[in-house]
């Protein structure tokens, strides 16, 4: 039998949950913590590259202009955590339709490249832009979040709680997703997007709405990111994070919910188990990419119809 | 001639000697898309170990103590960086994208991108992270033709470059192996129903390219003495434009973009600011790929159902 999404979310994510209850330790905890943003960040990726087949591989700026968004809207107006992050999807989010428009027209490997390019440039402005995004020294002192007068601190369980709850926002609002027209069109479009637009898709759109949601979500992700480091530099959004991101959806399952989140728990959490790993660390990412597009385009957790993805 | 003018022809001299490096690149990048319609990332990465082997070619002959005069050094280095690309080429080729002919394209270029992060880290961590000193290998000579400086290198980078493109036309157009090519690109199962081996075809075009492309990075390693295993990424990306710019699958169009991409960089660097020089080659590279992704020689080919 299928477990309805409604079950699955709490189902999955409730063992999380009493993580802090049973071990203490604040490096586990924060560790834990950044692996959450990491899963936040591959159920979104996967939005584009898994259910869409837009191969985006500029994600990492998308995450960064959240970070900046709610950084400066912090700094400068002194907008409060709960403020910005909202505000910092939706930034993210339009410079997503921004970048999409234009892009999403261009054949899909083709629109990987333009989005390499705009994340290379979404980096080197935030470098060279020193009047407004501090330049390579970044942005200092971003406030981190209260809730309800509790005053989020260097200890890690509070951020891991609400990144556990944005995550279980996200897969619950993703698995509606699926189950919704749009959703059925996404993949659709992915199977075949001559086949689609032929029959009634209209696919420039719903490519524009994925790519949207993709990048609402790494904004999210951003938001948390800023307020938990109280710092961001433009090196944390770099072209390799994109890359390590991709790694994750392709190893948990293009498609795959839960795939997608799989993935990025198991490469986020690997380099932390195995200590001498940490040198070989993107040399076998790199070698697991190849042998999962050879002899499991799928994924791990990925349907047999996710493997043809676009031409 | 005025300052104003001797900036101009350093700029456009400069411009030129980057330029043919980046045509050297873009050769592979375009005939690889011209046989497999695969953007192989990982090419950026052979021009990048193309420089460290001719680092270890230099530090060959030295520990054999050969005094070697300096010509028969620089053929060597040149011949071993190139023969050593070309058989990492072959293997590139045998391990991740030939059990994917016929995937998406997607999935060859998840698969390539892998591979660009395997070779980076590999040479990483066979030679560290610190960036190596590439030994002189020539001469100290420069000209100086009314105030604009001309060394060795760029002179040598000039006859070489043209040299090898001229040698790679002649094999395209004369040879059975560049005919082969050029009937793979045209329509591989046309050209394997005639009796091509296509997957041969394919391995001839990774193993040129590859050589091509160390033989670039060799130029960029003695040009500006060092290499660091991060070059591979910008300079194989910059090629990429240079490819498209010229057109994708077109071998002169390649030759033509990449100097003209070189030319457009070291304008934009001497006159408008170096800090942004990086952001001139993706914006015109986004540029292209949303408004001209034939390029200036290519040719517009509607997608097919």
């Amino acid at each position: 039998m299928r477990l309805s999404y409604s079950r699955q979310v709490p189902l999955f994510l409730l063992p999380f949950a009493l993580i802090p209850l049973v071990d203490q330790n604040t490096y586990h905890l924060d560790v834990l913590t950044s692996v959450g943003i990491y899963v936040l960040l591959a159920m979104g990726l996967n939005v584009a590259v898994g259910l869409t087949g837009l191969l985006n591989l500029g994600y990492a700026a998308f995450f960064g202009i959240g970070a900046y968004a709610y950084a400066l809207a912090n700094l400068h107006w002194g907008w409060p955590f709960w403020m910005g992050l909202p505000l910092a999807g939706l930034v993210s989010m339009l410079f997503g339709f921004l970048i999409g428009m234009p892009s999403i027209r261009v054949r899909g490997d083709y629109l990987a490249i333009t989005t390499l390019g705009f994340g290379e440039i979404t980096r080197i402005a935030f470098n060279n832009l020193d009047a407004w995004t501090g330049g390579p020294n970044g942005l200092l002192g971003i406030a981190r979040p209260v809730f309800f007068g509790y005053k989020f601190s260097v200890n890690p369980t509070p951020y891991f709680y609400l990144v556990l709850v944005l995550i279980a926002l996200t897969a619950f609002l993703l698995f509606r997703l699926c189950d919704s027209k749009i959703g059925r069109a996404l993949v659709a479009i992915r199977e075949d997007e001559l086949a689609a637009s032929c029959m009634g898709v209209p696919a420039l759109h719903v490519k524009l709405v994925a790519f949207g949601i993709s990048s609402f979500i790494a904004g999210i992700a951003g938001a948390v990111f800023a307020s938990k480091q109280t710092i961001v530099t433009p090196d944390s959004f770099d072209f390799v994070l994109s890359v390590l991101l991709l790694a994750m959806v392709v190893l948990g399952g293009m498609g795959n919910i839960w795939g997608a989140a799989l993935g990025a728990l198991a490469l986020g959490v690997l380099p932390e188990l195995l200590r001498g790993f940490a040198t070989y660390r993107m040399l076998i990412f790199g070698g697991l990419m190849i042998l999962m597009m050879i002899f499991r385009p799928q994924g791990l957790l990925g349907k047999k119809e996710a493997a043809s993805g676009t031409s | 001639m005025s300052p104003d003018l001797q900036l101009f022809f350093q700029q456009l001299l400069n411009g030129l000697t980057i330029g043919m490096v980046y045509a050297l690149i873009a050769l592979g990048y375009t005939m690889v898309y011209g046989v497999l319609q695969l953007i192989n990332f990982a090419h950026g990465e052979v021009f990048m170990v193309g420089g460290y082997l001719a680092l270890t070619a230099v530090a060959l002959t030295v520990s054999m103590g050969l005094g070697l005069p300096a010509w028969v050094l620089v053929l060597f280095v040149f011949l071993f960086a190139m023969a050593g690309a070309s058989l990492l080429g072959a293997g590139i080729e045998r391990l991740a994208y030939r059990p994917l002919r016929g995937s998406p394209r997607l999935t060859a270029l998840i698969s390539a991108i892998g591979m660009s992060f395997v070779l980076q880290n590999a040479v990483m961590l066979l030679y560290g992270t610190k960036e190596q000193v590439m030994p002189d290998i020539l001469p100290h000579w420069q000209a100086d033709l009314a105030g604009v400086t001309v060394s060795l290198v760029q002179v040598l980078i000039f006859v070489s470059s043209v040299l090898l493109m001229v040698l790679l036309e002649l094999f395209v157009k004369k040879t059975r192996t560049g005919k082969a090519m050029r009937a793979t690109a045209e329509n591989p199962e046309a050209a394997s129903l005639m009796g091509i081996s296509v997957h041969g075809v394919i391995r001839s075009t990774f193993v040129l390219g590859s050589a091509l492309a160390a033989m670039g990075g060799t130029l960029f390693a003695m040009n500006y003495g060092s290499v660091n295993f991060h070059d591979g990424y910008l300079a194989g990306i910059k090629a990429f434009t240079a490819a498209v710019f010229g057109g994708i699958g077109s071998i002169p169009g390649a030759m033509l973009g990449g100097i003209l991409l070189g030319v457009f960089e070291g304008f934009c660097a001497g006159y408008i600011s170096s800090e942004w020089k990086d952001v001139f080659a993706f914006g015109l590279l986004v540029t292209l790929l949303l408004f001209r992704p034939s390029g200036i020689l290519g040719e517009n080919v509607p997608e097919k159902v």
